[in-house]
């Protein structure tokens, strides 16, 4: 049962998002702009897994899920291929500079400080601008709000995989702006 | 100095400057967050900001909105500070003290937060309205904190210049204003 009662039916951010419009506005304009907006060198798939692996860090059932199902959609690949990126990114044909932008993620998922600046030396080596590095810490840093928006108000998230994949196309063309919660 | 090339501006400021595009939706955000009168005062929604970037270590954040609850709580910095350093003996009421309990919880995950703190907090007087929004500003903070500190935002040491910017954030609220306008300047004693 969830903290505070939500809607019936509406599982995992919708809930919170139904009982808080006028924040769910903002949340849902950053998502968009952040995940889906095509002005973007990183792509679409690229993005939503990074907020995969960063709420898979998180242990967020629902959001791994969904933004994994998401990534799966625009990168054309199957669950196996999500598990193998969440489990160990470093040994999936993902390219050097995504790696090194994951890597980067799942240090903003411990903590900002833990970024050195090493790291983003690392990763503008193998490419990676500085709109890039930007999207990618705020990326990260978004879902560890996401994540414990969704966790910290005890939502339930539907356990079955399909749930998440036959939601992710629609998502993928309407976008998160203005999204019926209900559909 | 930040880890990516930005405009010379303080803290999350030059990072908001550098995506004008994704500063817009997180001042709205902060806005009704931390400025809406319903339920929570402004003071009590800056302390939880306060607490929640205290704990996640984040200089910047932790004096930026502490100054603001100083400046919503009439220059009471010292009550700021008892929220700082242990909140269950600052003077601030048993139901704040419920919900900081739950943005500490939220700092360290979600799911850390069981149905009992919740149900302590509803003793206290907490509505549903309180709980959700205590939650979202602590996770917000998490969000925050991380972007600050992630891009290595420039941390002013003139403490002085957090009271001027807690000034102009308390009368003209969050926005893309505060890095498109002149930065507020200290006024000197």
């Amino acid at each position: 049962m969830s903290h505070i009662p939500f809607e019936e039916g509406l599982f995992g951010i919708r809930g919170p998002m139904s009982f808080s419009p006028a924040t769910a506005k903002p949340l849902n304009e950053l998502a968009e702009i952040l995940l889906r907006n095509d002005n973007n060198t990183l792509s679409r798939g690229e993005r939503e897994l990074i907020g995969t692996y960063v709420s898979y860090l998180n242990d967020c059932f629902f959001c791994q899920n969904i933004h994994g199902a998401i990534a799966g959609h625009y990168l054309d690949c199957n669950i196996q291929f999500i598990d193998a990126v969440k489990n160990n990114f470093e040994d999936t044909p993902l390219s050097d500079k995504i790696k090194a932008l994951l890597s980067i993620a799942g240090i903003v998922q411990r903590g900002g400080k833990h970024v050195k600046p090493e790291q983003i030396e690392k990763a503008r080596s193998l490419g990676a601008t500085d709109k890039e590095i930007h999207d990618t810490v705020l990326i990260a840093a978004a879902f560890c709000m996401f994540n414990r928006y969704v966790d910290g108000l005890g939502t339930w998230a539907p356990p079955d995989w399909q749930y998440y994949v036959e939601r992710a196309p629609r998502r993928a063309a309407e976008g998160y702006a203005e999204f019926d919660l209900h559909k | 100095m930040p880890y990516i090339k930005t405009e010379d501006l303080p803290g999350i400021r030059a990072l908001l400057a550098f995506s004008p595009a994704t500063s817009t939706p997180i001042g709205e955000l902060a806005n009704i967050l931390l400025r809406d009168t319903e339920g929570l005062s402004p003071a009590e929604r800056e302390l939880i900001a306060t607490h929640v970037s205290h704990l996640n270590d984040c200089f910047y954040c932790d004096q930026s909105h502490g100054e603001i609850a100083c400046y919503y709580l009439g220059g009471d910095r010292d009550l700021v500070n008892e929220v700082r350093n242990n909140y269950q003996t600052a003077g601030v009421s048993d139901k704040l003290k419920s919900l900081l309990y739950i943005a500490g919880k939220v700092q360290k995950s979600g799911k850390s937060v069981t149905i009992e703190d919740v149900e302590q907090a509803r003793l206290q007087g907490a509505t549903d309205k309180d709980i959700h929004d205590t939650v979202l500003i602590a996770a917000a903070f998490c969000m925050f904190n991380r972007y600050v500190d992630g891009l290595g935002a420039t941390t002013p040491s003139d403490l002085a210049s957090y009271s001027a910017r807690a000034k102009q954030v308390a009368e003209t609220g969050y926005g893309n204003h505060i890095f498109t306008n002149k930065q507020p300047i200290a006024e000197k004693i």
